[in-house]
């Protein structure tokens, strides 16, 4: 397993690889439909010091507010691919090195990791409640009027575990798989 | 019965449908992650889930940040008041929200509000059936957005995929839809199908089926065959957890008929994640017993 501590830079990023298991350290921000709709309409230029050579998670949490302090109770990956029509745009407004999620995303988005210096981090679906563990601290909170699991959630995460699923060099196991499993599918359906 | 007391056991009921994975799937995910290749992501998936499970259950946190739509199907006595119930779900459900068993999950598709309590139009839409016992019987299933998305209604003849009218096309309809899912709706799902019935109780008999325990055998001959061989064959597609790719794709298929209107044929497909999150309660008197 290799570290990745946030911010990261473009040649760290370049030398991962589909298959790769990483730990993420540092700091995180949580970003989802309605927040990607946002940042590509609206560009608010608050967003961007956040998320410069840093990583988005796409996921929507549990959070308790304890006595004014926020902790994250359960904070799985939702499914990417609706993501699909802004994240290349925000990959290359925003300086992101990195995208958590879940199911990985199309062409565009693998277009923009190679061509800007990004990669796609597959999380786990469903374990919402060992991940939350990863996060230590909720640093802050911004839009909470889009409502909770669309918020933009600034979080410091130690040893959250992801796998490379898309690389900067054009390499997607999502298409790989894909392509795979549809000659079994038409070999099924004949 | 007294709706203070059954709002206490419908939160206990939505704790431990969010929060507890049924001792059948669970076994289920555990057989997975033997079959699973030593070092590959598949596996690493396999623990990852399993690890969740026992931290879930120890802390009671729910196992998914998204804790679904909240799909109730109620057994009561005939001729009992039913509005008093309504009310105390919609109760338990505000406070097993405040609880955080439960995410804010409820939003205006027009204005794009979340009212932040769970209820709203339509939400929660209870599905109640009455029957001659005396004792009431609530079932609740987490059914999430990811997996949701990825179900699907196939209105047969399908010219694409070669898909007849029949239990032939019925296979083909269902391989094609879990091959579509890939690994979005959190693979290894459990594949529930609807044969008959119109566009809207298609895809009930379809969700039905998720109640169903993954060990159980289709009363139903055919369709009992057609399980089998679906679940052989969706595990070939080769998409394995999360579709980092390997031997397991799904963990079970399961399958239920309506009657269909002659012009109709259509497979409605409910796409369950491994999350297969579903709890019951029996009422008896005044005491409420619970199983999953």
């Amino acid at each position: 397993m290799k570290k990745l501590y946030l911010p990261t830079d473009e040649k760290t990023i370049r030398s991962l690889h589909i298959g790769d298991e990483v730990l993420l350290n540092g700091t995180i921000v949580t970003a989802r439909d309605t927040a990607h709709k946002y940042m590509v309409t609206e560009k608010p230029k608050d967003i961007k010091p956040l998320l410069k050579n840093s990583v988005i998670y796409h996921c929507g949490p549990i959070v308790a507010n304890e006595s004014g302090i926020w902790r994250m109770v359960c904070a799985g990956p939702t499914t990417s691919i609706r993501e699909e029509p802004y994240e290349a745009d925000v990959i290359k407004l925003y300086g992101v090195r990195g995208v958590i999620g879940k199911g990985g995303m199309g062409p565009k988005t693998l277009e923009a990791c190679k061509k800007y210096g990004a990669v796609y981090l597959h999380a786990t679906g469903g374990c919402a409640a060992k991940i939350a563990e990863t996060m230590e601290e909720v640093l802050e909170v911004r839009k909470l009027e889009f409502g909770t699991p669309e918020a933009f959630w600034v979080i410091r995460v130690k040893d959250f575990p992801c796998t490379v699923t898309m690389d900067s060099h054009g390499r997607s196991l999502h298409e790989i798989i894909e392509k795979k499993s549809r000659k079994v599918l038409e070999s099924l359906l004949k | 019965m007294d709706p203070k007391q059954l709002q206490i056991h419908l939160i206990e009921l939505i704790r431990k449908s969010s929060t507890d994975m049924p001792p059948d799937i669970e076994k289920a995910l555990m057989t997975g992650y033997h079959r699973e290749a030593k070092g590959s992501s598949a596996k690493g998936a396999f623990k990852a889930i399993m690890e969740t499970i026992k931290l879930s259950r120890k802390k009671s946190i729910p196992l998914c940040q998204d804790t679904g739509s909240l799909v109730w199907h109620i057994y009561y006595p005939d001729g009992s008041e039913l509005l008093p119930v309504e009310s105390s779900i919609k109760q338990a459900t505000v406070l097993a929200t405040r609880l955080n068993y439960l995410r804010p999950n409820s939003v205006d598709p027009v204005t794009g509000i979340n009212p932040g309590n769970n209820l709203g139009n339509g939400v929660p839409s209870p599905h109640f059936h009455p029957w001659k016992k005396k004792s009431w019987e609530f079932n609740l299933m987490n059914k999430g957005g990811g997996c949701e998305n990825v179900g699907a209604q196939y209105k047969l003849p399908d010219t694409r995929l070669g898909a007849g009218r029949d239990l032939d096309g019925v296979y083909k309809s269902v391989l094609d839809a879990v091959f579509q899912a890939q690994g979005r709706g959190c693979a290894p799902g459990i594949i529930c199908v609807g044969i008959g019935g119109d566009r809207d109780t298609g895809m009930v008999i379809a969700k039905k089926q998720i109640f169903r325990k993954l060990d159980d055998a289709n009363p139903d001959q055919l369709l009992a065959t057609l399980e089998k061989k679906l679940y052989r064959d969706c595990n070939k597609l080769g998409i394995g957890p999360m579709g980092y790719g390997g031997k397991t794709t799904v963990l079970g298929v399961k399958i239920g008929k309506y009657h269909r209107l002659p012009a109709t044929y259509f497979v409605s497909i409910a796409y369950m994640c491994w999350s297969d999150r579903r709890a019951k309660m029996i009422i008896r008197g005044q005491k409420a017993h619970y199983s999953n």
